[in-house]
Order: structure tokens, then sequence, then C-alpha cells
């Protein structure tokens, strides 16, 4: 068979062991009855593991196979059923912060909002909802970005003087939104305005979106230009009460 | 000082939830419950009261707990709840007879033609300001005197008692008070709406003996102390699920309207003092009370089915997975394509009040896709909307300028802003959605001084979405033509047995 890749033929062998036998396989079994190396066998499923389509029992050390699997057709989530799943956290996140909410996905390389709370003082303000922003330069991009909800952005494009442009700069800025678990945005994109995010995880703890408010710098930093702690914590806390909706709903 | 809370029963058509509320009316804690529904024939609805008692005794600690909190710390409990479902119960034991008859049930469709035509129908709906429909209490409490032997004289007795689910509770609450909140009161067909004392004549139509029936009280004010559920906590408020939403909405003023966007939508309008009555089809109903001042009254716009036909959409069609993907279908397409859902599934509620209608899928052609039926079903909903809302500009003489709303379908962006297109007055929604469960709790706090006055409450409001009219006027006048005439043809399905 020209043109076909051998390590993917043996991959779909060993699921279709797993989802025929009697659920649980240890490596031995699995490479004697493909006729396998077990340093190969050992190798694929090992891969399979990395991207959830396989896992493995941490007690007996025997493989199953993964719920991301189970979950592939089903996975995508609607952004109209994110939106309705959220509302009920978002009002509360706004009424305590005080500020702007707004929840965020990715489409084409851009955050897409969908779902936008005023800020509760009852001035004028327009719905945002389906407007576009750019990944790096908002703190909802930026969780996107460092979760892999969204790939690598093309051209960073300069709004304000504090945008993060070089490639490198912004690899840095990810990697310490993944340690910290939210994203900040001081001025990137908008001079005055300031933001704070945090994502939201599906089934598996695949993020599929972000929750965030925004508003006035002076309202959103401290004097060091650092967000309120309290208002880090709402929108954590927002961002997991929408978690837990979402997972536990599917299952 | 330790903070203090209010806390809401909402007791609702499939489930019961006791929310706490802080000083700011912000939600702290919530416990639900859902209930049976029993469906012993075609067209019938019942709930086990007892059941539903049995509910609230379990979700008041939880709700307690969830909340970090004691009953010292409540400083009053409010009842909101489904109105026009049915119970009744033995004085003495305190055990309902037979199971509660839902509003939802239509075993009364032949006895309300009957009684249509009987001498003092006319006078029962005048003065109950109703339309004589299976929907209210009325016929159906005559229903169950009539098919319960004996049931009748033990009422004459005094030995049988009635209520809506809000007597029910805080005669359990209470130990045996036996009093009705005047909203309720008006969903009855019993009351005279504009005296808001129990109508002899409605009485006596309806063949409902005076002793069965409970005080009517004040909807904010003290009712009494809970001796269950919440020991020691005093009852401050009670009112129907949609009064409850408007009083949750802050339409404290005359001319400011509320719609709750559920199974079906309830539009109401408070119009002050003065009881309107509708010749286009609504309903006059009183809105609340509070002690000791005159009652505030409503119009309000019933439509049976909204929500429901987007359930009906992903259950039975089975065209989406969950309701919100309803518009993720309908943005796959520009418009309706000339294609109008009407869904008149039990007929059609206000302002058409036509029970033999049935629905109908109107001008499809080969082109018609999925996403149209979509987004005819979206705005089947709009367009119920502004056929009661003209009913109240006609009725009220006022022109509405914006509408308050509430509800699951909130979250339907598509909707919202059609609703805004099509009634061309801004969409506002509260940054509040639990609106039903807030209005008991704003009533039951404001009764115990928990909360000042009304104006208080009002600066608790804030704006959490807004949606403006953009509709061009020419398209809007041309659909709403074509909407009219797709409802002209569910009329006169059902032909007369």
């Amino acid at each position: 068979m020209p043109g076909t890749v051998q390590s993917i033929e043996r991959a779909a062998a060993i699921l279709r062991m797993l989802a025929g036998g009697t659920g649980r396989l240890g490596l031995g079994e699995i490479a004697r009855s493909l006729d396998l190396a077990k340093g190969t066998t050992h190798g694929i499923l090992r891969t399979l593991q990395v991207v959830g389509f396989v896992e493995q029992d941490k007690a007996s050390g025997h493989y199953q196979l993964g719920a991301a699997l189970l979950h592939l057709g089903t996975s995508y989530l609607d952004i109209n059923e994110l939106r309705s799943r959220s509302i009920n956290w978002a009002d509360p996140l706004a009424a305590r912060s005080g500020e702007a909410v707004r929840i965020g996905t990715v489409l084409e390389g851009q955050v897409l909002v969908v779902h936008h709370v005023f800020r509760p003082d009852d001035t004028f303000q327009t719905l945002d909802i389906g407007t576009l922003l750019p990944l790096h330069a908002t703190a909802l991009g930026k969780v996107l970005l460092a979760y892999r909800s969204a790939g690598a952005p093309g051209e960073l494009e300069q709004f304000t003087r504090r945008t993060v442009v070089a490639p490198r700069e912004l690899a840095l800025a990810l990697d310490e939104v993944r340690a910290a678990g939210w994203a900040a945005e001081i001025e990137e994109l908008t001079l005055g305005q300031a933001a704070i995010a945090a994502p939201i995880r599906g089934y598996g703890g695949l993020v599929v979106g972000a929750i965030g408010i925004s508003g006035l710098v002076e309202r959103i930093c401290d004097t060091r230009y650092r967000p309120h702690p309290r208002l880090v914590g709402y929108v954590r806390d927002a961002a997991r009460a929408v978690s837990r909706d979402l997972g536990a709903a599917r299952h | 000082m330790t903070e203090r809370y209010v806390i809401a029963i909402d007791q609702g058509t499939t489930s019961t939830r006791c929310i706490v509320f802080d000083r700011r009316g912000q939600l702290v804690s919530l416990a639900q419950q859902e209930h049976k529904q029993y469906f012993p024939r075609p067209g019938w609805v019942e709930h086990d009261a007892a059941e539903i008692w049995r509910n609230v005794e379990r979700l008041a600690p939880l709700a307690l707990s969830r909340a970090g909190i004691s009953t010292d710390q409540v400083a009053a409990v409010g009842i909101a709840n489904q109105r026009e479902t049915t119970v009744l119960w033995d004085r003495r034991t305190g055990v309902p007879i037979g199971r509660a008859v839902v509003w939802q049930d239509t075993r009364t469709d032949t006895l309300v033609n009957t009684l249509l035509g009987e001498p003092g129908a006319d006078e029962v709906q005048h003065r109950s300001g109703l339309p004589l429909a299976t929907y209210f209490s009325g016929p159906r409490l005559n229903w169950i005197l009539n098919h319960t032997p004996g049931l009748r004289e033990r009422a004459e007795r005094g030995d049988v008692l009635f209520g809506t689910m809000e007597t029910w509770l805080i005669w359990n609450l209470t130990g045996g008070l036996h009093v009705t909140d005047v909203t309720n009161a008006s969903r009855t067909m019993l009351l005279d709406v504009r005296t808001r004392q129990w109508s002899e004549q409605a009485c006596e139509f309806f063949g409902v003996p005076r002793a069965m029936l409970p005080e009517v009280r004040p909807s904010v004010g003290v009712f009494g102390t809970a001796t269950a559920a919440f020991p020691g906590v005093r009852i401050g408020a009670a009112l129907g699920d949609q009064q409850a939403a408007l009083f949750g909405q802050t339409c404290f003023t005359p001319g400011e309207a509320k719609c709750t966007y559920g199974t079906g939508s309830f539009l109401l309008l408070n119009t002050g003092t003065e009881l309107v009555r509708s010749t286009h089809g609504l309903l006059s109903t009183v809105a609340y009370q509070l002690a000791g001042e005159p009652a505030q009254y409503a119009l309000e716009g019933s439509i049976a089915i909204t929500g429901s036909l987007v359930q009906w959409f992903r259950d039975q069609l089975e065209l989406i997975a969950t309701a919100p993907e309803i518009e993720t279908l309908a943005r796959t397409v520009d418009d309706n394509g000339g294609c109008y859902i009407v869904p008149a599934f039990s007929g059609l509620y206000a302002p058409h009040w036509r029970s033999e209608a049935r629905g109908v899928i109107v001008g499809l052609t080969s082109y018609i896709t999925k996403g149209h039926l979509a987004r005819a079903v979206l705005e089947a909903t709009a367009w119920q909307t502004r056929e009661v809302v003209d009913a109240m500009n006609a009725d009220s003489g006022l022109a509405m300028t914006t509408l308050k709303v509430d509800g699951g379908m909130t979250a339907d962006n598509l909707l919202m802003q059609f609703i805004a297109d099509v009634l061309d007055v801004p969409v506002v929604r509260p940054l509040a959605s639990e609106t039903v469960s807030l209005g008991a709790a704003y009533a039951a706090g404001l009764a115990v001084g928990h909360w000042p006055d009304l104006e208080d409450l009002r600066r608790n409001w804030h704006r959490a979405a807004q949606w403006m009219p953009a509709m061009d006027p020419a398209v809007r006048d041309r659909e709403y033509d074509n909407w009219r005439r797709a409802v002209e043809r569910t009329f006169d399905w059902i032909k007369p047995a």
C-alpha cells in the first residue's frame, strides 16, 4: 500500500483493539497481538496518550481508550451554547467587579466576542457581541493563545507603545500566563484601558474560551500598574464556575 | 453587625428553588429540586402538593448551609409561585385531596364551553378581568368538586380547603394559616378584581363554597412567622411568579413593562392604581399590593409557546442538539426565506384566545433550509411579543418606550435583536437574571424594612445588555403583514365536535 504511513496504521490497529476488547489491555498483550516490538508499541501508545486518545491506568499500567476520543465528534462547543452556559456566572462577575465582562473564543486568528455584560453603572454602552479583537494584544486573546486554543498569530500589529510585538517576547508572556493561570492586558490595545482574563475549560480540561473584565487602567490596576488581586480572584472564580458547568454537563 | 439576607422560595412548574439574596440583591446561594409531573390522561397535568412541600423542607437548610448562614440572619422569606394551579386539602389532617391540578391542564375544556353559555358568564368575566378559559383555577375547582363524590358537602362544612401554591406553602410553613395573596387570588376567576374580595356571584357561578376559600391579603406585608422550614423567620411576601418578575424588574411606575421569556412568555405592563379593562385580548390582573396601600394593577399578555417551540425543534424535529444551537443554525441564513411558523400547538393565547387554532408552517418552497426554519422559530417569539405589545398600547393608550426582558431565552442574541427590531423600541436585560426569585425577595425584604422603599430597590437594578432597533421600517411592516396572514391560517382548524 504505497503512500500510507505505517505508524498511523499501527495506531489505528491499537485503537481498534482497545475499542473491541474488554477495555483495558497491558503493553505486552497489545504488542503480542499485533506482532509488534514492545518498544514500537510503547512509542505509539505514548503518542496516543499525549493527544488524549488513550489513557493509562495508574495502578495497573494498562491502557484504555481516552475521553478525548469518545468526545471527538461532540467536543466542538457551540458559541451560543457557551454564552447560554456562562450567562449566570458572567452577571455576578460584572456585579462584583463593577466592570464590563466579555467572553471570547477564537475565530480565524482573532478573538470573537461571544458574550458581553455591560459595566453595571447604567451609562450608555453598546453590545459588542460578534466583534473581533486581536489575539496578541488582549487578555482574552493571550489566554486563548497560551492554552493553544488558537494557532500562532501571524503579524503582530502594534496598537500602543505597550503592545507585545516581538514573537519571543510574546512567547515569554504566554509562558507567564500558563504559569499564573490568568492573563492581563495593560494599555496594550487601547491607552487607558486594562483587562484581566482566565481560561474557560470544557471536558478534559480543553480550553474552549476565555472570560474577563476590562475597564479603566486606574480601576483595574493598583498604583504599581498591577491588576488588583481581588479582581483577578473574581475573574478566576467565574472562569472556574463556568468550567465546572461545562465539564459536568456532558458527563 | 452581621449581614442579613432575604430568602426567596420560587415554587415553579417543574421545580422548586430556594435562593438566598444579599442586601444588594445579589444571589448568594441556590438550592433546587425538581418534582414529578403526572400526566394521567392526554391534556391532564398534575403535581403532588405533599412532594412539593417536602422539597421546600429539604431545600431550606440546604440553601442556608450553602450560603453559610443561619435562620437568625434571615430577615424574611418571600414566595413566588406557579399561578392558577389548584390544591385542595383536609383542614384537620393537612393531607392533600387528590393531586394538584396544574395551570397547563386542559381537562376543563368542555366544561368551559358549557359555562360560557350559562347566564352570568359575562359578569364573571367582567368582574374577574379574565376570559373564561381552562387556564384559570375557577373552572378547575368546579371540575374537582363535581368529580369527587361528597367533596362539595365537606367543603361546605369547612373541612376541605382550597388554595393556589402559595396558600398551600404558607399553610405548611405556619402550621395552619389559610391565606392567599391578592395577585394569586386574581388568577382564580373567583376574585372581583376591582374590590379585591371574593365575588359571591363568581362563587355561585362556579359552585364553590365560600368556606373553602382563603383570606385575601396584600402581596407585600407580613403573613405570619414560619414554624417549619425556616422556623422563626417572617413570611414577608407572596406573589404569582410573573408578578414577582415584574417586581424583580422594579417596574413600579405605570407604563413600565417586562417580558419573561421561558417555555411560554408573559408580558406584564404596570397600569398603576387603575384597573385597565382590555378590549384587545389581554388579562387585567393585580400586579402587587403593599400592605396599607392601594393595589397596583397590570395588563398581562400570556403567550403559550415560545421557548417550548425551540424545545420542539430540538426534541421532535431533532434539527439541533441543544436549545442555544438554534441561534447558530438561524445564523446560517440571512432571513426567513419567506417562511413563517405559528406555534398554535394548543390554540393561541393573547391576544387571540383561539382554542380551535392549530400550528402552521407557511411559505414553504424548495428554497427553504433548516436554517430558515430555525429563523422562523425565533421570529415566532418576536412576532407574538409584537402582537401583545400592540394590544397593550391600544388598551393603555400609552406607547411602550422600552421593554425589560428576562428568562432563559435572553441568552439568544439574535432573538433579542429581532425583538428590538420588530417592536422598534430598545430591549434591555438587567444584571440579575433570576427576576422571579429576586422579586419575591425584594417584596419580602420591603415588608420587614430590610429595604426602606421602592426607590432603594430600583437603585439595585442595573442594565446588563441593551439591543437597539435597527430594522428598515418598510421591511418591518412587510414582515408583520406576512406574520398576521400566517396567524389567520391557524384559525378554525379544530372543528367543533
